[in-house]
Protein backbone atom coordinates (compact mmCIF):
# COMPACT_ATOMS: atom_id res chain seq x y z
CA UNK A 1 0.00 0.00 0.00
CA UNK A 2 2.82 2.59 0.86
CA UNK A 3 4.45 1.30 -2.66
CA UNK A 4 1.05 2.05 -4.12
CA UNK A 5 0.94 5.75 -2.83
CA UNK A 6 4.50 6.31 -3.59
CA UNK A 7 3.94 5.26 -6.78
CA UNK A 8 0.57 6.47 -6.99
CA UNK A 9 0.58 7.87 -10.60
CA UNK A 10 2.06 4.62 -12.35
CA UNK A 11 -1.13 2.85 -10.72
CA UNK A 12 -3.63 2.49 -13.66
CA UNK A 13 -6.76 1.17 -12.96
CA UNK A 14 -7.67 -2.07 -15.39
CA UNK A 15 -11.60 -3.21 -15.08
CA UNK A 16 -11.23 -6.74 -14.36
CA UNK A 17 -14.68 -8.16 -15.15
CA UNK A 18 -14.13 -12.32 -15.57
CA UNK A 19 -13.28 -12.33 -18.97
CA UNK A 20 -9.88 -13.87 -18.31
CA UNK A 21 -7.81 -12.36 -20.77
CA UNK A 22 -6.44 -8.82 -19.63
CA UNK A 23 -2.67 -10.15 -20.68
CA UNK A 24 -2.53 -7.68 -23.59
CA UNK A 25 -3.54 -4.20 -22.10
CA UNK A 26 -0.95 -5.05 -19.13
CA UNK A 27 1.46 -5.61 -21.10
CA UNK A 28 1.21 -3.27 -22.79
CA UNK A 29 0.94 -0.67 -20.04
CA UNK A 30 3.73 -2.12 -18.38
CA UNK A 31 5.95 -2.47 -21.06
CA UNK A 32 4.88 1.31 -20.86
CA UNK A 33 6.00 1.95 -17.76
CA UNK A 34 3.29 1.68 -15.47
CA UNK A 35 1.53 -0.48 -13.27
CA UNK A 36 -1.55 -1.83 -13.99
CA UNK A 37 -3.89 -2.05 -11.11
CA UNK A 38 -6.75 -4.71 -11.26
CA UNK A 39 -10.22 -3.87 -9.98
CA UNK A 40 -13.00 -6.00 -9.44
CA UNK A 41 -14.78 -4.12 -7.12
CA UNK A 42 -17.34 -0.61 -6.40
CA UNK A 43 -14.70 0.47 -3.98
CA UNK A 44 -12.05 -0.24 -6.37
CA UNK A 45 -13.83 2.12 -8.72
CA UNK A 46 -14.39 4.70 -6.34
CA UNK A 47 -10.71 5.07 -5.66
CA UNK A 48 -9.11 4.73 -9.01
CA UNK A 49 -7.65 7.46 -10.46
CA UNK A 50 -7.65 6.57 -13.97
CA UNK A 51 -9.61 3.35 -15.35
CA UNK A 52 -9.32 1.49 -18.64
CA UNK A 53 -12.65 -0.52 -19.61
CA UNK A 54 -10.39 -3.35 -21.65
CA UNK A 55 -12.51 -5.02 -24.35
CA UNK A 56 -12.86 -9.04 -23.68
CA UNK A 57 -16.49 -10.94 -23.61
CA UNK A 58 -19.29 -10.01 -24.54
CA UNK A 59 -21.94 -7.34 -23.66
CA UNK A 60 -24.39 -9.40 -21.86
CA UNK A 61 -21.45 -11.16 -19.94
CA UNK A 62 -19.83 -8.49 -19.12
CA UNK A 63 -23.09 -6.07 -18.07
CA UNK A 64 -24.21 -8.98 -15.86
CA UNK A 65 -21.01 -9.04 -14.15
CA UNK A 66 -20.98 -5.28 -13.43
CA UNK A 67 -24.37 -5.48 -11.92
CA UNK A 68 -24.18 -8.60 -9.41
CA UNK A 69 -20.82 -7.15 -8.33
CA UNK A 70 -23.04 -3.42 -8.37
CA UNK A 71 -20.33 -1.44 -10.21
CA UNK A 72 -22.59 -0.57 -12.47
CA UNK A 73 -23.53 3.15 -10.42
CA UNK A 74 -20.09 3.82 -9.57
CA UNK A 75 -18.51 3.42 -12.55
CA UNK A 76 -21.14 5.40 -14.41
CA UNK A 77 -20.67 8.34 -11.36
CA UNK A 78 -16.97 8.27 -12.17
CA UNK A 79 -17.17 8.51 -15.72
CA UNK A 80 -19.20 11.38 -15.69
CA UNK A 81 -17.57 12.98 -12.80
CA UNK A 82 -14.65 13.22 -14.72
CA UNK A 83 -12.04 10.23 -13.78
CA UNK A 84 -10.09 9.84 -17.31
CA UNK A 85 -11.50 6.74 -18.94
CA UNK A 86 -10.25 5.20 -21.55
CA UNK A 87 -13.00 2.02 -23.35
CA UNK A 88 -11.55 -0.48 -25.66
CA UNK A 89 -13.35 -2.08 -28.18
CA UNK A 90 -16.57 -3.43 -25.79
CA UNK A 91 -15.21 -1.22 -23.40
CA UNK A 92 -16.54 1.61 -25.83
CA UNK A 93 -19.91 -0.25 -26.49
CA UNK A 94 -21.10 -0.55 -22.85
CA UNK A 95 -21.08 2.96 -22.77
CA UNK A 96 -24.07 3.18 -24.72
CA UNK A 97 -27.28 2.49 -23.77
CA UNK A 98 -28.03 -1.29 -25.44
CA UNK A 99 -26.52 -3.76 -27.95
CA UNK A 100 -27.82 -5.92 -30.48
CA UNK A 101 -25.68 -8.23 -29.12
CA UNK A 102 -27.91 -8.70 -26.58
CA UNK A 103 -29.75 -11.79 -25.72
CA UNK A 104 -32.34 -10.28 -23.44
CA UNK A 105 -33.74 -7.01 -23.92
CA UNK A 106 -33.40 -6.34 -20.79
CA UNK A 107 -29.87 -6.13 -19.85
CA UNK A 108 -28.78 -1.98 -20.46
CA UNK A 109 -25.59 -0.74 -20.84
CA UNK A 110 -23.59 1.83 -18.62
CA UNK A 111 -25.71 4.37 -20.70
CA UNK A 112 -23.40 7.49 -20.29
CA UNK A 113 -23.83 8.57 -23.83
CA UNK A 114 -27.31 7.50 -26.01
CA UNK A 115 -26.76 5.36 -28.51
CA UNK A 116 -27.05 1.77 -29.79
CA UNK A 117 -24.88 -0.56 -31.06
CA UNK A 118 -25.64 -2.32 -33.62
CA UNK A 119 -23.91 -5.40 -36.01
CA UNK A 120 -21.99 -5.26 -39.37
CA UNK A 121 -24.76 -5.91 -41.94
CA UNK A 122 -21.83 -6.69 -44.05
CA UNK A 123 -20.85 -10.38 -45.93
CA UNK A 124 -17.54 -10.91 -43.59
CA UNK A 125 -18.37 -10.44 -40.07
CA UNK A 126 -16.32 -9.97 -37.76
CA UNK A 127 -14.12 -7.49 -38.68
CA UNK A 128 -10.62 -8.59 -38.46
CA UNK A 129 -7.77 -6.44 -39.59
CA UNK A 130 -5.80 -3.17 -39.91
CA UNK A 131 -8.42 -0.61 -41.00
CA UNK A 132 -7.95 3.44 -41.31
CA UNK A 133 -9.48 5.63 -38.45
CA UNK A 134 -10.27 9.17 -39.89
CA UNK A 135 -9.54 11.24 -36.81
CA UNK A 136 -12.43 14.42 -37.19
CA UNK A 137 -11.15 16.17 -33.98
CA UNK A 138 -8.44 18.30 -33.22
CA UNK A 139 -6.18 18.72 -31.20
CA UNK A 140 -6.35 15.20 -30.31
CA UNK A 141 -4.41 12.14 -28.44
CA UNK A 142 -5.48 10.38 -31.38
CA UNK A 143 -3.19 10.30 -35.01
CA UNK A 144 -5.11 8.92 -38.04
CA UNK A 145 -4.01 5.49 -39.28
CA UNK A 146 -4.16 2.24 -39.34
CA UNK A 147 -5.40 0.23 -36.01
CA UNK A 148 -6.33 -3.28 -35.05
CA UNK A 149 -9.99 -3.99 -35.23
CA UNK A 150 -11.55 -7.43 -34.03
CA UNK A 151 -15.44 -6.60 -33.77
CA UNK A 152 -18.84 -7.94 -34.97
CA UNK A 153 -20.29 -4.99 -33.44
CA UNK A 154 -20.32 -1.26 -33.49
CA UNK A 155 -21.63 1.51 -31.48
CA UNK A 156 -24.38 4.09 -33.11
CA UNK A 157 -23.89 7.13 -30.93
CA UNK A 158 -27.32 9.48 -31.13
CA UNK A 159 -24.69 12.69 -31.25
CA UNK A 160 -22.32 13.16 -34.08
CA UNK A 161 -20.51 16.03 -31.63
CA UNK A 162 -19.05 13.05 -29.30
CA UNK A 163 -17.52 11.35 -32.79
CA UNK A 164 -13.37 11.35 -32.57
CA UNK A 165 -12.64 9.27 -35.54
CA UNK A 166 -14.90 7.51 -38.33
CA UNK A 167 -13.58 4.46 -40.03
CA UNK A 168 -15.00 2.50 -43.42
CA UNK A 169 -15.90 -1.26 -43.26
CA UNK A 170 -17.15 -2.79 -46.51
CA UNK A 171 -20.28 -0.33 -47.24
CA UNK A 172 -20.59 0.78 -43.37
CA UNK A 173 -18.81 3.80 -42.18
CA UNK A 174 -19.25 4.33 -38.16
CA UNK A 175 -17.36 6.04 -34.99
CA UNK A 176 -14.07 3.93 -34.41
CA UNK A 177 -13.38 6.75 -31.55
CA UNK A 178 -15.32 9.16 -29.67
CA UNK A 179 -14.02 11.61 -27.00
CA UNK A 180 -15.64 13.85 -24.45
CA UNK A 181 -14.03 16.09 -21.71
CA UNK A 182 -12.14 12.89 -19.99
CA UNK A 183 -13.83 10.27 -21.91
CA UNK A 184 -11.79 8.25 -24.62
CA UNK A 185 -13.17 5.41 -26.26
CA UNK A 186 -11.90 3.17 -29.02
CA UNK A 187 -13.77 0.30 -31.22
CA UNK A 188 -9.94 -0.76 -32.26
CA UNK A 189 -7.45 -2.37 -29.72
CA UNK A 190 -4.67 0.31 -29.18
CA UNK A 191 -3.03 -2.79 -27.30
CA UNK A 192 -2.27 -4.61 -30.53
CA UNK A 193 -1.87 -1.97 -33.31
CA UNK A 194 1.53 -1.41 -32.74
CA UNK A 195 3.97 1.19 -32.38
CA UNK A 196 1.00 3.54 -33.43
CA UNK A 197 -1.64 2.26 -30.83
CA UNK A 198 1.46 2.25 -28.08
CA UNK A 199 1.83 6.10 -28.68
CA UNK A 200 -1.50 6.56 -28.19
CA UNK A 201 -1.51 5.01 -24.99
CA UNK A 202 1.21 6.84 -23.97
CA UNK A 203 -0.61 10.11 -24.72
CA UNK A 204 -3.31 9.47 -22.60
CA UNK A 205 -1.66 8.12 -19.51
CA UNK A 206 0.96 11.51 -19.47
CA UNK A 207 -2.30 13.34 -19.82
CA UNK B 1 -11.17 0.35 -46.01
CA UNK B 2 -10.03 -3.07 -44.07
CA UNK B 3 -6.87 -3.87 -45.56
CA UNK B 4 -4.81 -6.92 -46.40
CA UNK B 5 -2.80 -8.82 -44.09
CA UNK B 6 0.97 -9.71 -44.34
CA UNK B 7 1.59 -12.67 -41.77
CA UNK B 8 5.08 -13.73 -41.57
CA UNK B 9 4.77 -17.51 -39.66
CA UNK B 10 7.47 -18.72 -37.60
CA UNK B 11 7.53 -22.45 -36.98
CA UNK B 12 8.97 -23.19 -33.78
CA UNK B 13 10.85 -26.19 -32.46
CA UNK B 14 12.37 -26.54 -28.93
CA UNK B 15 12.27 -22.70 -28.82
CA UNK B 16 14.13 -21.75 -32.03
CA UNK B 17 12.51 -20.64 -35.52
CA UNK B 18 13.21 -22.68 -38.43
CA UNK B 19 12.10 -23.39 -41.80
CA UNK B 20 12.00 -26.87 -44.08
CA UNK B 21 10.38 -27.35 -47.97
CA UNK B 22 6.95 -29.16 -47.64
CA UNK B 23 7.57 -30.15 -43.76
CA UNK B 24 10.75 -31.60 -43.97
CA UNK B 25 14.72 -30.26 -44.03
CA UNK B 26 14.30 -27.89 -41.34
CA UNK B 27 17.07 -25.30 -40.72
CA UNK B 28 17.49 -22.91 -37.72
CA UNK B 29 16.72 -19.25 -38.80
CA UNK B 30 16.21 -17.72 -35.04
CA UNK B 31 15.01 -16.81 -31.79
CA UNK B 32 11.48 -16.16 -31.60
CA UNK B 33 11.25 -13.39 -30.04
CA UNK B 34 13.87 -11.19 -31.66
CA UNK B 35 12.82 -12.38 -34.65
CA UNK B 36 8.71 -11.08 -33.41
CA UNK B 37 10.13 -7.85 -32.55
CA UNK B 38 11.92 -7.52 -36.03
CA UNK B 39 8.89 -8.71 -38.19
CA UNK B 40 6.84 -6.40 -36.12
CA UNK B 41 9.15 -3.30 -36.89
CA UNK B 42 9.23 -3.86 -40.56
CA UNK B 43 5.56 -3.68 -41.47
CA UNK B 44 3.89 -7.28 -40.28
CA UNK B 45 0.23 -6.91 -39.62
CA UNK B 46 0.12 -9.81 -37.64
CA UNK B 47 2.50 -13.03 -37.07
CA UNK B 48 1.33 -17.16 -36.37
CA UNK B 49 3.78 -19.05 -34.41
CA UNK B 50 3.74 -23.00 -35.05
CA UNK B 51 4.64 -25.53 -32.84
CA UNK B 52 5.88 -28.37 -34.76
CA UNK B 53 7.09 -30.64 -32.11
CA UNK B 54 3.96 -30.69 -29.85
CA UNK B 55 6.39 -32.94 -27.61
CA UNK B 56 5.24 -32.50 -24.06
CA UNK B 57 8.59 -31.11 -23.46
CA UNK B 58 8.44 -28.69 -26.40
CA UNK B 59 4.42 -27.65 -25.22
CA UNK B 60 6.41 -26.26 -22.04
CA UNK B 61 9.05 -24.24 -23.90
CA UNK B 62 6.24 -22.87 -25.78
CA UNK B 63 4.09 -21.61 -23.13
CA UNK B 64 7.28 -19.56 -22.03
CA UNK B 65 7.75 -18.37 -24.98
CA UNK B 66 4.07 -17.51 -25.56
CA UNK B 67 4.31 -15.02 -22.13
CA UNK B 68 7.99 -13.36 -23.33
CA UNK B 69 6.28 -12.68 -26.55
CA UNK B 70 3.09 -11.28 -25.67
CA UNK B 71 5.17 -8.61 -23.26
CA UNK B 72 7.38 -7.73 -26.14
CA UNK B 73 5.53 -7.86 -29.35
CA UNK B 74 2.01 -5.35 -29.23
CA UNK B 75 0.46 -6.53 -32.64
CA UNK B 76 -1.44 -10.01 -32.54
CA UNK B 77 -0.18 -13.29 -32.88
CA UNK B 78 -1.34 -16.27 -33.20
CA UNK B 79 -0.24 -19.80 -31.83
CA UNK B 80 -1.16 -23.36 -33.25
CA UNK B 81 0.53 -26.54 -32.80
CA UNK B 82 -0.36 -29.31 -30.50
CA UNK B 83 -3.63 -27.68 -29.27
CA UNK B 84 -5.80 -30.60 -28.10
CA UNK B 85 -8.48 -29.26 -25.50
CA UNK B 86 -10.28 -26.01 -24.03
CA UNK B 87 -7.80 -26.49 -21.62
CA UNK B 88 -4.50 -26.11 -23.59
CA UNK B 89 -6.59 -23.07 -25.62
CA UNK B 90 -7.13 -21.32 -22.26
CA UNK B 91 -4.05 -21.16 -21.14
CA UNK B 92 -2.57 -20.05 -24.50
CA UNK B 93 -4.69 -17.21 -24.43
CA UNK B 94 -4.05 -16.72 -20.80
CA UNK B 95 -0.35 -16.36 -21.60
CA UNK B 96 -1.28 -13.45 -24.17
CA UNK B 97 -2.12 -14.99 -27.26
CA UNK B 98 -4.57 -13.49 -29.43
CA UNK B 99 -5.76 -16.39 -31.60
CA UNK B 100 -5.09 -19.67 -31.36
CA UNK B 101 -5.04 -22.40 -34.68
CA UNK B 102 -6.82 -25.75 -34.56
CA UNK B 103 -5.70 -28.34 -37.26
CA UNK B 104 -5.20 -32.05 -36.31
CA UNK B 105 -7.12 -31.86 -33.01
CA UNK B 106 -10.50 -30.07 -34.97
CA UNK B 107 -10.80 -32.74 -37.16
CA UNK B 108 -10.30 -35.27 -35.23
CA UNK B 109 -12.70 -33.55 -32.61
CA UNK B 110 -14.81 -31.24 -34.30
CA UNK B 111 -16.76 -30.35 -31.01
CA UNK B 112 -13.45 -28.71 -29.59
CA UNK B 113 -14.17 -25.71 -32.03
CA UNK B 114 -17.65 -25.36 -30.76
CA UNK B 115 -16.11 -25.87 -27.18
CA UNK B 116 -13.67 -23.24 -27.89
CA UNK B 117 -15.85 -20.59 -29.61
CA UNK B 118 -18.64 -20.31 -26.79
CA UNK B 119 -15.71 -20.41 -24.18
CA UNK B 120 -13.49 -17.35 -25.41
CA UNK B 121 -15.44 -16.16 -28.90
CA UNK B 122 -14.86 -17.45 -32.43
CA UNK B 123 -12.32 -13.83 -32.82
CA UNK B 124 -9.63 -15.96 -31.30
CA UNK B 125 -10.59 -19.27 -32.68
CA UNK B 126 -8.68 -20.46 -36.12
CA UNK B 127 -8.56 -23.56 -38.17
CA UNK B 128 -5.68 -24.50 -39.91
CA UNK B 129 -6.75 -26.26 -42.72
CA UNK B 130 -3.44 -28.34 -44.60
CA UNK B 131 -4.72 -29.36 -48.36
CA UNK B 132 -3.10 -31.14 -51.13
CA UNK B 133 -4.60 -31.45 -54.55
CA UNK B 134 -6.68 -34.17 -55.60
CA UNK B 135 -7.59 -35.03 -59.82
CA UNK B 136 -10.79 -33.44 -58.94
CA UNK B 137 -10.35 -31.23 -55.38
CA UNK B 138 -8.12 -30.63 -52.38
CA UNK B 139 -7.91 -32.72 -49.70
CA UNK B 140 -7.82 -32.43 -46.14
CA UNK B 141 -4.71 -34.03 -44.42
CA UNK B 142 -3.22 -33.87 -40.78
CA UNK B 143 -0.20 -34.06 -38.56
CA UNK B 144 1.46 -32.02 -40.14
CA UNK B 145 0.61 -33.62 -43.67
CA UNK B 146 1.32 -36.93 -42.89
CA UNK B 147 -2.42 -37.85 -42.83
CA UNK B 148 -4.79 -38.04 -45.50
CA UNK B 149 -8.24 -37.76 -44.10
CA UNK B 150 -11.66 -38.47 -45.23
CA UNK B 151 -12.77 -34.66 -46.03
CA UNK B 152 -12.28 -32.81 -48.88
CA UNK B 153 -12.00 -28.71 -48.60
CA UNK B 154 -14.73 -27.90 -49.94
CA UNK B 155 -16.95 -29.75 -46.68
CA UNK B 156 -14.49 -29.33 -44.20
CA UNK B 157 -14.30 -25.44 -44.10
CA UNK B 158 -17.91 -25.12 -44.24
CA UNK B 159 -18.44 -27.65 -41.65
CA UNK B 160 -15.20 -25.31 -39.79
CA UNK B 161 -17.72 -22.39 -39.89
CA UNK B 162 -20.70 -23.65 -38.48
CA UNK B 163 -19.26 -24.94 -35.68
CA UNK B 164 -17.73 -21.62 -35.29
CA UNK B 165 -14.45 -20.62 -36.36
CA UNK B 166 -13.68 -16.80 -36.54
CA UNK B 167 -11.36 -17.59 -39.25
CA UNK B 168 -9.40 -20.17 -41.75
CA UNK B 169 -5.78 -20.86 -42.52
CA UNK B 170 -5.61 -22.39 -45.84
CA UNK B 171 -2.35 -23.99 -47.07
CA UNK B 172 -2.08 -25.22 -49.76
CA UNK B 173 0.79 -28.28 -48.91
CA UNK B 174 2.05 -28.41 -52.74
CA UNK B 175 2.98 -25.16 -52.91
CA UNK B 176 4.28 -24.69 -49.29
CA UNK B 177 7.79 -23.57 -49.30
CA UNK B 178 8.46 -23.63 -53.14
CA UNK B 179 8.04 -19.79 -53.44
CA UNK B 180 6.31 -20.76 -57.47
CA UNK B 181 3.08 -18.84 -55.90
CA UNK B 182 -0.14 -19.13 -54.27
CA UNK B 183 -2.90 -21.51 -55.36
CA UNK B 184 -5.07 -19.18 -57.06
CA UNK B 185 -7.55 -21.63 -57.44
CA UNK B 186 -7.85 -23.44 -54.61
CA UNK B 187 -8.56 -19.75 -53.11
CA UNK B 188 -11.39 -18.95 -55.67
CA UNK B 189 -12.88 -21.93 -55.27
CA UNK B 190 -13.41 -21.58 -51.29
CA UNK B 191 -14.10 -17.85 -50.80
CA UNK B 192 -18.10 -18.41 -52.29
CA UNK B 193 -18.28 -20.75 -49.30
CA UNK B 194 -17.28 -18.18 -46.56
CA UNK B 195 -18.47 -15.73 -44.55
CA UNK B 196 -15.16 -15.73 -42.18
CA UNK B 197 -11.76 -14.50 -43.19
CA UNK B 198 -9.67 -16.46 -45.16
CA UNK B 199 -5.88 -16.32 -44.57
CA UNK B 200 -4.10 -17.97 -48.15
CA UNK B 201 -0.57 -20.07 -47.36
CA UNK B 202 2.00 -21.85 -49.15
CA UNK B 203 3.73 -20.48 -52.38
CA UNK B 204 4.39 -16.96 -51.60
CA UNK B 205 7.49 -16.65 -52.88
CA UNK B 206 7.75 -13.36 -54.61
CA UNK B 207 5.95 -9.96 -54.86
CA UNK B 208 4.56 -11.33 -58.07
CA UNK B 209 2.84 -14.25 -56.31
CA UNK B 210 1.01 -11.72 -53.72
CA UNK B 211 0.05 -9.40 -56.41
CA UNK B 212 -1.79 -12.48 -57.93
CA UNK B 213 -3.47 -13.66 -54.98
CA UNK B 214 -4.84 -10.46 -53.81
CA UNK B 215 -5.98 -9.18 -57.86
CA UNK B 216 -7.47 -12.46 -58.45
CA UNK B 217 -9.35 -13.82 -55.21
CA UNK B 218 -11.10 -12.26 -51.73
CA UNK B 219 -8.83 -13.75 -49.71
CA UNK B 220 -8.05 -11.58 -46.43
CA UNK B 221 -4.33 -12.08 -45.55
CA UNK B 222 -1.78 -14.38 -46.95
CA UNK B 223 1.07 -16.15 -44.43
CA UNK B 224 4.53 -16.77 -45.40
CA UNK B 225 7.49 -17.78 -43.45
CA UNK B 226 10.57 -18.48 -46.02
CA UNK B 227 10.57 -15.20 -48.34
CA UNK B 228 10.82 -13.62 -45.08
CA UNK B 229 13.01 -15.09 -43.38
CA UNK B 230 16.08 -15.26 -45.91
CA UNK B 231 15.32 -11.76 -46.79
CA UNK B 232 14.37 -12.96 -49.91
CA UNK B 233 12.26 -9.66 -50.17
CA UNK B 234 11.71 -7.68 -47.38
CA UNK B 235 8.08 -6.77 -45.71
CA UNK B 236 8.61 -3.25 -46.71
CA UNK B 237 9.37 -4.04 -50.29
CA UNK B 238 6.51 -6.38 -50.79
CA UNK B 239 4.12 -4.05 -49.22
CA UNK B 240 5.10 -0.72 -51.28
CA UNK B 241 4.67 -2.96 -54.37
CA UNK B 242 1.35 -4.04 -53.26
CA UNK B 243 0.28 -0.73 -52.78
CA UNK B 244 1.67 0.88 -55.89
CA UNK B 245 -0.91 -2.49 -57.66
CA UNK B 246 -3.32 -0.34 -55.99
CA UNK B 247 -4.02 -3.69 -53.06
CA UNK B 248 -5.17 -1.97 -50.01
CA UNK B 249 -2.29 -3.02 -47.39
CA UNK B 250 -1.11 -1.04 -44.52
CA UNK B 251 1.67 1.41 -45.40
CA UNK B 252 4.91 0.82 -42.77
CA UNK B 253 5.51 4.71 -42.11
CA UNK B 254 2.00 6.26 -42.04
CA UNK B 255 1.29 9.63 -42.15
CA UNK B 256 -1.39 11.36 -40.27
CA UNK B 257 -4.65 11.79 -41.37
Amino acid sequence: MVLKERFGSKYIGVLDYGAGNLGSICNALEYLGYVPDLIDNPDGITEAKRLIFPGVGSFDMVMTYLNEKGMVDPLREKILDGMPFLGICLGYQVLFESSEESRKSSIRGLAVFKGKVVRFRERKVPQIGWNFAKVNKRPSLLDGGYYYFVNSYYPQPDSEDIALSTTVYGNTEFVSAIEVNDVIATQFHPEKSGGKGLRFLRRWLRC
Amino acid sequence: MLTKRIIPCLDVTEGRVVKGINFVNLKDIGDPVVLARAYSNQGADELVFLDITASSTGRDIMKDLVGKIAKKVFIPFTIGGGLRSVEDIREILRLGADKVSLNSAAVLNPNLIEEAREKFGSQCITVAVDVKKSRKNWDVYIYGGRKKTDWNVLDWITEVQELGAGEILLTSMDQDGTRTGFDIALYQTVEKELGIPVVASGGGGTIQAFKDLFEQTEVDAALAASIFHYDLISLQELKEALIDAGIPVRPLEEGCA
